[in-house]
């Protein structure tokens, strides 16, 4: 058996998530169900905040595969993602081995023993049963040569080290590229991948994720916090407020012993919704009354 | 236009209730292979790979729920969020057999243009309003004898703007450069030591590491964004400018181009063509405001919120190259830069007028914007456009 889970329809994958705490929508699940069964990439786009790389975190919980990070920056290269000689100990085996008298060998210096692996190999190479959750988060912000690299990695999931050959995956991991487009990933890259755009979650979902991710929070506060952040994202904002930041205004709501959204209780805790001191005045020009009628609205 | 612009509405729209698909004739893979035709013709790009990845996936959800097959088609086809709107059109269309009106092709809309200057000259209104009642009345503000007293791009004659185009064609762009993280081998004996390379060099002396190697950081060019206005009062130098701005897509790397009119039109993929007038043409189409007003507060509003503040213009050379006739709120727009210019490296500033004997910034826009830019050049002719290579690699 590869997976433990067995999935045969798009339903397995949200009801799998939701047993982990992540709130698929029918389009992203149908994505996840895809990825699982074809064996392809999945590349998550979206605003930051609404959840891309959760449901990496989330495969990983429901799949019991291992969570591999590939964070990528501009100017990561092969040694960081994916495997890097220990040199040190090279080194002090090189004395140890001349100390002895004998003859230094250079198989013996590129053997697994003083070999690093990084995220990319251990995803190919995996030891265990379950094929690991292999997320490479932000690919974005990688530069090109990076990209290319990738590509080559997951057209057939193999990589070859000169030295020790070539290391192919039994099972392809199951792969998410996530992206915040502050540039285009390359065309050949997509075409590799299933793609998805994850939005803001309606109301009703974001007051279910709610639920799920800050069960402290009363019911009622939780629909007025859902409701009015579906206001504040209509308010024309520089960054309107993702999943992330719901998640964490309710929170410290609740942290302060509030169980109902009025205007002091806004005005104290604007800052963890909002990151931008102009957002801030726009929402205050807008009037914080007329967001907490807003949230009144919808409840009754 | 909200701020989240980059999703279009549709993927927020719940889709509507699902009506029954239409009974699948002929074999699934011909219906695939059709679907697919017809998105390409809609512009989108699908390869044939995506095609076969397709059929596969509607093997494993089948095809008897109609958003099963929605979302098996869309996350196989569509692989930017601007073509979701196009894709829910043509699937509508193929699988349902509904039409929605008015969408087959997109007409730009007629413009006219007005003044609303100072300006006495009537005959420069092409258009009234009793003429063409439906048409978008877009109002524009030029002095025009200023723009037929410096002509300059705008001055020549048909054979000379086809010999500065090919001058055009050669300029390259190259951002400042900056430190990068990658590191490259060092040649002198300082800086980071090369464990790798020192472990190589080891074995060849029984393992003494007698000679050590060391990395040193490379150097990148930064990456350069051109926001080129197009509107009425930039006519003259448009059809100069965007062929700089193609000359410098094909030619630098990082080289990211956008149209600033009403709106704000990303223009790198049309421009990305090398074939000089396939590119123009691509660029004409996806460019629905040519020669419209100009509002340069909220088209860098859209460019802040969509693209800037991401990541695009962050740590970048931005340069706008527009003569700062706005029509927008000048406070919008001294607030725009600002924001552009707390992420950008430098903001460059191209004005045509800058030429022009006696030249104040007096224009509204300009005066707003012009505490935020770092450099002030001109970019009336193509000695100017040269200088304006030099200035950005600085």
């Amino acid at each position: 058996m590869v997976h433990p889970v067995e999935i045969e329809s798009v339903d397995d994958v949200v009801a799998g998530l939701a047993a982990h705490e992540y709130l698929a929508d029918e389009g992203l699940a149908t994505a996840v169900f895809l990825a699982m069964t074809l064996r392809r990439p999945l590349l998550l786009e979206g605003e930051a905040g609404v959840g891309k790389t959760e449901v990496a975190k989330a495969l990983a919980r429901w799949t019991g595969g291992e969570l591999l990070r590939l964070q990528c920056y501009e100017g990561i290269d092969a040694s960081q993602a994916v495997y890097e000689w220990d040199y040190s100990r090279q080194l002090l085996h090189l004395r140890a081995v001349e100390a002895g008298g004998r003859e230094v060998v250079e198989d013996e210096l590129y053997s697994e023993r003083f070999l690093v692996r990084r995220p990319l190999l251990r995803a190919i190479d995996y030891r265990g049963d379950v094929p690991p959750v292999l997320l490479v988060d932000e690919v974005d912000r990688a530069d090109d040569e990076f990209e290319a690299f990738l590509l080559e990695i997951l057209s057939d999931f193999a990589i070859t080290i000169p030295e020790l050959g070539t290391f192919s995956a039994r099972v392809p991991p199951l792969t998410v590229l996530t992206s915040n487009r502050t540039r285009d990933v390359h065309d050949a890259l997509k075409r590799r991948c299933l793609y998805h755009w994850i939005a803001h979650p309606d109301f009703e979902r974001e007051l279910a994720i709610l639920r799920v991710r800050a069960p402290k929070v009363p019911e009622q506060l939780a629909e007025q916090v859902a409701s009015a952040v579906s206001v504040l994202r209509a308010l024309d904002l520089y960054k309107p407020p993702g999943v992330a930041e719901t998640i964490d205004w309710a929170e410290a709501l609740a942290a302060l012993n509030r169980d109902l959204l009025d205007e002091s209780a806004i005005d104290v805790t604007l800052g963890t919704i909002l990151k931008y001191r102009e957002d801030q005045e726009r929402v205050r020009e807008h009037g914080l009354p007329a967001i907490v009628q807003a949230a009144a609205a919808r409840h009754a | 236009m909200c701020a989240s612009t980059v999703c279009p509405r549709s993927c927020k729209r719940p889709r509507r209730a699902m009506p029954e698909l239409r009974p699948m004739p002929a074999s699934p893979e011909r219906m695939v292979v059709a679907f697919a035709r017809v998105l390409r013709r809609r512009g989108l790009d699908v390869p044939v790979g995506a095609t076969v990845t397709l059929a596969e996936a509607l093997a494993r959800v089948g095809v008897d729920r109609r958003d099963r097959v929605y979302w098996a088609c869309r996350a196989t086809l569509v692989r930017r969020p601007e073509d979701i709107d196009a894709f829910d059109e043509a699937f509508d269309a193929f699988w349902l057999g509904h039409v929605r009106a008015g969408s087959q092709v997109v007409v730009p809309v007629p413009v006219t243009l007005a003044h609303d200057a100072p300006d006495p000259d009537p005959g420069a209104d092409p258009g009234t309003d009793a003429e063409e009642p439906d048409a978008a009345r877009v109002t524009v503000r030029w002095s025009r004898a200023e723009v037929l007293r410096h002509r300059d791009f705008a001055a020549y004659t048909a054979e000379e703007f086809a010999e500065a185009r090919r001058l055009i064609a050669d300029l390259r762009l190259a951002g400042a450069l900056r430190r990068s993280r990658r590191v490259r081998k060092g040649r002198r004996r300082r800086g980071r030591p090369d464990l790798r390379r020192t472990v190589r060099r080891a074995l060849r002396t029984s393992g003494e590491p007698i000679s050590r190697a060391f990395v040193e950081p490379s150097q990148r060019p930064r990456r350069v964004v051109l926001l080129c206005d197009v509107s009425g009062s930039m006519e003259p130098y448009a059809r100069a400018l965007v062929r700089f701005l193609h000359a410098a897509v094909v030619g630098g790397a990082r080289v990211e181009a956008f149209a600033l009119g009403t709106r704000l039109t990303r223009l790198t993929r049309e421009l990305s063509s090398r074939d000089a007038d396939a590119a123009m043409a691509s660029a004409a189409r996806r460019v629905l405001d040519w020669s419209g007003g100009t509002r340069l507060g909220e088209g860098l509003r859209a460019f802040n919120d969509q693209w800037g503040q991401r990541g695009m213009a962050r740590g970048a050379v931005v340069v706008i190259l527009s003569d700062g006739w706005d029509r927008g709120d000048p406070e919008l727009l001294a607030v725009q830069m600002g924001r552009l210019q707390r992420v950008a490296h430098r903001v460059v500033w191209v004005n045509p007028l800058k030429a022009t004997p006696g030249y104040a910034p007096l224009a509204q826009g300009m005066a707003a914007a012009l505490p935020y830019v770092d450099e002030f050049v001109e970019g009336h002719s193509l000695a100017s456009l040269e200088t304006l290579a030099e200035v950005i690699s600085r």
